[in-house]
């Protein structure tokens, strides 16, 4: 596809032949995931997360629809509807607490999907167009998972949507009328429940379908790699596969069992309990955490608490929407033509930073609010927008980047070609220089 | 130009954060936050072992039978279990016969199943069926309030599942009740314990307005072979009957947990197997260097032969 040396489709029976004639399917899929899509031959373990965001996907869809089959998506029966799924339903336990953990799952691997690209300078030219798609299917993910905490009716998942909907109400004008149209009324009801029900359904398969777009774009220039050095010739690619197909296979094993795990262990060891408790509007829980995957989002929205001009609710929405916003601007903000932080010694510390500090924020939304630990919000908080939008850019302009390798093939020597070529190149190499 | 806007973006909001940050400092050395009764003397839950811990656990049936037996005695007076049948009860070692004796005969439940007169139409009750799930002791929420001193008693159904410490914290409650410490009530007279609501340091707000369920020991009658029926032991039977109505598929959980572990992990080996086959040709073959280069070795030995030294 990408590349000249990708080998085509070529169908090894009469009736392969015979079909590829007619729908060239196999031919798509050999091209997309099979031995005719060249991938560098240099990936680590980071650039695996990728295809364990799409097994994910799969086990959410798979398990959703089972789960939907048994769901009831009534203010009245929708929490005692999960609990019959738990103790009637065959193995309804098990698709349950697959579902619940699945989501979870997804989000630990996306979110490390995710740091591996901006390490790695994923999103700079000619690959924007995979990481904003990427980062439309994080915002769907989000409004997804969202929607989906709120289904079984529980305390957390009612006051949930009570303040998450309750974000649009800092809008002024606007606010009001947009969160009760949202909504369908004044609280979260009968109404928000059935269509936060129809949309989470729906909206996988909208993930689904930016998906294939995401890895069409992908296949355009192929895969980033940790040199971030464009790939020369064939030397520097390996067919997709069995190279990856076996890297990926055994390390989503890996990852399975880790999952199945929890899942079968500790299954709710990542749920709040008061989600047990069955949704009542007169009672509000002593502290309302969103799930953990939004945490550090939660710690942002809380951080902003003067009235600035703005209201501080308002500053703390538009810092929320804006922490996501601006990674679309991402490629623009760090034009360094570097693009893999191994060569980049400034931008490298700056990133371990950043990945305490969404570590922080993630902590310090999930943490009883007390004055320190809004103080360490804050200054998480300001840290996380002064990366994105003042240091990137600086460092882009002013670093000294290290020599890159002159092609994938020699990055592996790492300048060091006397000592560690590979067996048989050594001697002549040596022997060539003298 | 996406710079200057981008550095004018961050240095605003980053200003905002530091004004914000400054008001939270000014507010905390200005009016620190008061100390409370609540957070100086809430206790974590004690430590409780059950058999149904860890990812072997299985549920101690005679405990859970015990435990049904003080909750039937003591908490569905108040509390509910609406979510447990009482076929269920099979699950605790009861075989059909003992299940509808339980439920119908009178002399276990006595709580009757709201139902219809067949010949007037009007609200009636009859006794429980194994079909049934345990019936509620109170037909409606006012009710429950106007005879709990305007508390509502929680359903007990997902009790373990739904506190922060799950079956410790339910054991942790039962058997905490004290005095109000006199040095709590030195430093934080406010909080002095309301007229009709009890202490209980486990408690989240410290004041329960469940009275003391169990008080003294042999309040139940437990069966032969059974342990002393202390109110330790009471608390702890009933935590791990708890633990079972939350969770009545926890040991068909950790079985299957164990299989399908032990699966992925003999087809994560064989495909870590198959990758390294796969990659052998691929991987890169360091040549050896220094001391492990055969120019070297052989240079070494020759050195060595010269000198008459062997090894």
């Amino acid at each position: 596809m990408s590349f000249s040396w990708a080998k085509p489709y070529q169908p090894k029976s009469d009736l392969a032949k015979w079909f590829d004639d007619r729908l060239p399917l196999p031919r798509l899929v050999h091209g997309a995931i099979g031995g005719g899509y060249p991938v560098p031959r240099n990936l680590n373990y980071f650039w695996n997360f990728g295809v364990l965001a799409g097994i994910f996907l799969m086990v959410q869809i798979v398990t959703g629809i089972a789960l939907a089959m048994h769901y009831y998506s009534s203010i009245d029966g929708a929490f005692n509807s999960v609990e019959h799924i738990m103790r009637n339903v065959n193995a309804g336990w098990m698709l349950r607490y697959a579902h619940a953990n699945g989501a979870s799952f997804f989000f630990i691997v996306v979110y490390i999907h995710i740091f591996r690209g901006l390490f790695y300078g994923s999103y700079k030219a000619p690959r924007e167009l995979i990481w904003m798609l990427g980062l439309v299917i994080y915002l769907l993910m989000m409004a997804t998972a969202f929607m989906g905490y709120v289904l079984p009716w529980g305390q957390m998942s009612y006051w949930g949507a009570q303040v998450i909907t309750g974000f649009f109400s800092a809008f002024p004008l606007v606010g009001e009328p947009i969160r009760i149209w949202l909504l369908g009324g004044f609280t979260p009801d009968q109404a928000a429940l059935t269509r936060f029900f129809s949309l989470h359904y729906l909206m996988p398969f909208v993930i689904a379908g930016v998906v294939i777009l995401h890895i069409w774009s992908l296949h355009i220039p192929g895969s980033n790699n940790p040199t971030g050095v464009d790939v020369k010739n064939e030397k520097d690619t390996l067919p997709f596969h069995p190279f990856y197909t076996a890297k990926d296979g055994w390390f989503a094993g890996l990852v399975l069992t880790a999952y199945c795990a929890v899942l079968f262990f500790a299954p709710n060891a990542l749920g709040h309990p008061d989600n047990y408790i069955p949704a009542n509007p007169l009672a509000t829980p002593a502290h309302i955490v969103p799930e953990w995957y939004f945490l550090p989002f939660y710690a942002i929205l809380k951080a902003f608490t003067i009235d600035f001009i703005l209201p501080a609710k308002l500053w703390g929405v538009l810092a929320m929407f804006a922490s996501i916003l601006l990674l679309f601007l991402l490629p623009w903000l760090d034009n360094s033509p570097v693009r893999s932080g191994n060569y980049r010694p400034v931008f490298k510390r700056f990133f371990v930073i950043l990945v305490i500090d969404v570590l922080v924020l993630g902590w310090a939304g999930g943490a009883t609010v007390t004055p320190t630990v809004v103080a360490i919000s804050q200054i998480a908080t300001a840290y996380y927008f002064a990366h994105f939008l003042i240091i990137l850019p600086l460092i882009a302009k002013h670093e000294d980047t290290l020599p890159l390798p002159s092609s994938i093939s020699a990055s592996a020597l790492h300048g060091e070609l006397q000592e560690s070529a590979p067996i048989g190149t050594s001697k002549t190499a040596t022997a060539a220089a003298e | 130009m996406i710079r200057m806007f981008s550095y004018a973006a961050g240095f605003v909001l980053t200003l905002v954060l530091m004004i914000s940050l400054y008001g939270t400092v000014k507010e905390a050395i200005v009016s620190p936050a008061e100390e409370t009764a609540e957070h100086e003397y809430h206790r974590e839950a004690k430590e409780l072992k059950l058999a149904s811990d860890g990812p072997l656990g299985k549920f101690d049936r005679a405990q859970l039978q015990r435990g049904l037996q003080v909750y039937t005695e003591t908490c569905a007076a108040c509390h509910g279990l609406t979510l447990v049948a009482f076929g269920d009860l099979a699950a605790l070692g009861y075989n059909e016969g003992q299940i509808k004796a339980f439920a119908g005969s009178g002399n276990f439940w006595k709580i009757e199943v709201p139902s219809i007169n067949p010949d007037t139409g009007e609200a009636a009750t009859r006794k429980a069926t194994p079909s049934d799930r345990f019936p509620s002791p109170y037909p409606n929420e006012t009710a429950a309030r106007v005879a709990n001193n305007n508390a509502l008693p929680p359903d007990l159904s997902l009790m373990t599942k739904a506190r922060e410490g799950g079956a410790a914290y339910v054991y942790s409650l039962l058997t905490g009740y004290e005095e109000q410490p006199a040095e709590l009530l030195k430093h934080f007279p406010s909080a002095k314990t309301p007229e009709g609501l009890y202490y209980n340091p486990y408690f989240a707000n410290l004041n329960l307005a469940m009275p003391p369920p169990l008080v003294s020991d042999g309040q139940v009658t437990y069966g032969e072979g059974s342990p002393p029926a202390t109110v330790d032991q009471m608390a702890k039977d009933v935590s791990a009957f708890l633990v079972w109505t939350a969770e009545p598929k926890l040991e068909n959980r950790h079985r299957t947990g164990i299989v399908v572990v032990i699966f992925l992990l003999f087809a994560t080996v064989l495909g870590y197997m198959s990758y390294q086959n796969i990659w052998a040709e691929a991987k890169r073959k360091v040549a050896p260097k220094g001391p492990l280069d055969p120019d070297n070795k052989a240079r070494r030995n020759r050195a060595k032969d010269k000198a008459g030294i062997s090894g």
